[in-house]
């Protein structure tokens, strides 16, 4: 009797002993194992260095450029540092390094999100011991972006009041996923309807956690709360 | 489906199972690899169908081509901060049923390889 599968045949060179002589193999791993390896290795040698770094998700056309230049003009630009991914163009970084701070760019080609790996070549390039504070604006997506750890200590998803007070809803697990929400182009509000208090209801729904702020890049409103948040108190104004 | 990039987001995914799932067999000592199992939560932010779109494409040419994808669907279930119900969340609201309070996921956003079948 075979040992293997218990046939009548004593041979396993025999060409009738076909079968499949299959076993499972528990696993039970992680499937983004490799990513949050690299994640957790930068989170590491961002806090060794001292860096607030932060995961900047919202749909294209949030504002999220526009409120990271808002943000640098209220800096000290040689503490603050940006990296920003994108399908194509080096448009962002470009506007960013006009208001002076470092912006590195990553194109990603077809990835539609930033992965722990994609980093490594953007912070080995910055001085990450001098910066206080270090952004990726990842790639303008709200589904991808969600399940890949950057080593982020402050995961940002942003909402501009012309997207509507149901984005949230749409998104559960993203939104779910964020430290902070923050409402971008406050200053519209009113001229689109937006419902802040139905917004902020389903922001609530989704992630009870979440702090919630409102923000106008263009006006500066809610700015201060936002630094704060950012932990860029501490900064010489400009 | 997530929009225009959402077979390529996937493609990558399915590229992380494929790596795992070789080392492991070759760890393991085995000639191919007939079935994979994944567990994939509600709410982890990746779509099962996109993923097994993906799988033929990635596993082709591998020692897992025409292996069988089984994926297992863990729901969303929260539990409420007040008063502690356990219940099923539906669209990732985290709102408990019974009193309104809110709720902490506790199963949902996995993403795991949980098995291999090999000869």
């Amino acid at each position: 009797m075979c040992t293997d599968c218990g046939c009548s045949l004593t041979s396993l060179q025999a060409p009738q002993h076909q079968h499949q002589h299959q076993r499972m193999l528990h696993l039970h791993t992680a499937l983004l194992a490799q990513n949050d390896a690299g994640a957790a290795l930068l989170r590491q040698r961002f806090e060794q260095d001292g860096v607030h770094v932060v995961n900047l998700l919202s749909s294209p056309g949030s504002g999220k450029t526009s409120l990271l230049e808002a943000l640098a003009s209220r800096c000290d630009p040689a503490a603050m540092a940006v990296i920003v991914g994108d399908l194509a163009t080096d448009h962002d970084a470009r506007r960013l390094q006009r208001t002076g701070v470092q912006a590195i760019q990553i194109t990603t080609g077809q990835a539609c999100h930033l992965e722990a790996a994609m980093l490594g070549a953007a912070v080995d390039a910055l001085p990450l011991p001098e910066l206080q504070l270090l952004v990726i604006e990842n790639v303008g997506n709200l589904v991808c972006p969600t399940a890949y750890d950057l080593g982020e200590t402050q995961r940002i998803v942003l909402l501009s009041v012309t997207e509507g007070e149901d984005k949230p809803l749409k998104y559960p697990a993203t939104f779910y996923s964020a430290d902070l929400v923050v409402i971008s182009k406050s200053d519209l509000a009113a001229a689109v309807g937006f419902n802040r208090s139905l917004a902020r209801q389903n922001i609530a729904q989704v992630a009870p956690d979440a702090t919630v702020l409102e923000v106008s890049a263009r006006t500066g409103a809610g700015m201060d709360a936002l630094m704060q948040q950012l932990r860029l108190g501490a900064l010489q104004p400009r | 489906m997530a929009g225009g990039n959402s077979v390529v987001h996937e493609l990558s995914l399915m590229e992380a199972v494929r790596r795992q799932a070789l080392e492991a067999l070759d760890r393991h000592g085995g000639e191919r690899i007939v079935a994979i199992t994944l567990r994939i939560g509600a709410l982890a932010g990746v779509e099962p169908d996109c993923l097994a779109m993906a799988f033929e494409v990635v596993m082709a040419e591998s020692l897992a081509a025409g292996a069988r994808l089984q994926i297992e669907s863990v729901p969303a279930e929260g539990r409420c901060r007040s008063c502690g119900q356990v219940f099923a969340v539906r669209a990732g609201l985290l709102v408990c049923p019974v009193c309104g309070g809110p709720a902490s996921l506790e199963r949902g956003r996995e993403l795991q390889l949980v098995s291999l079948d090999v000869t």
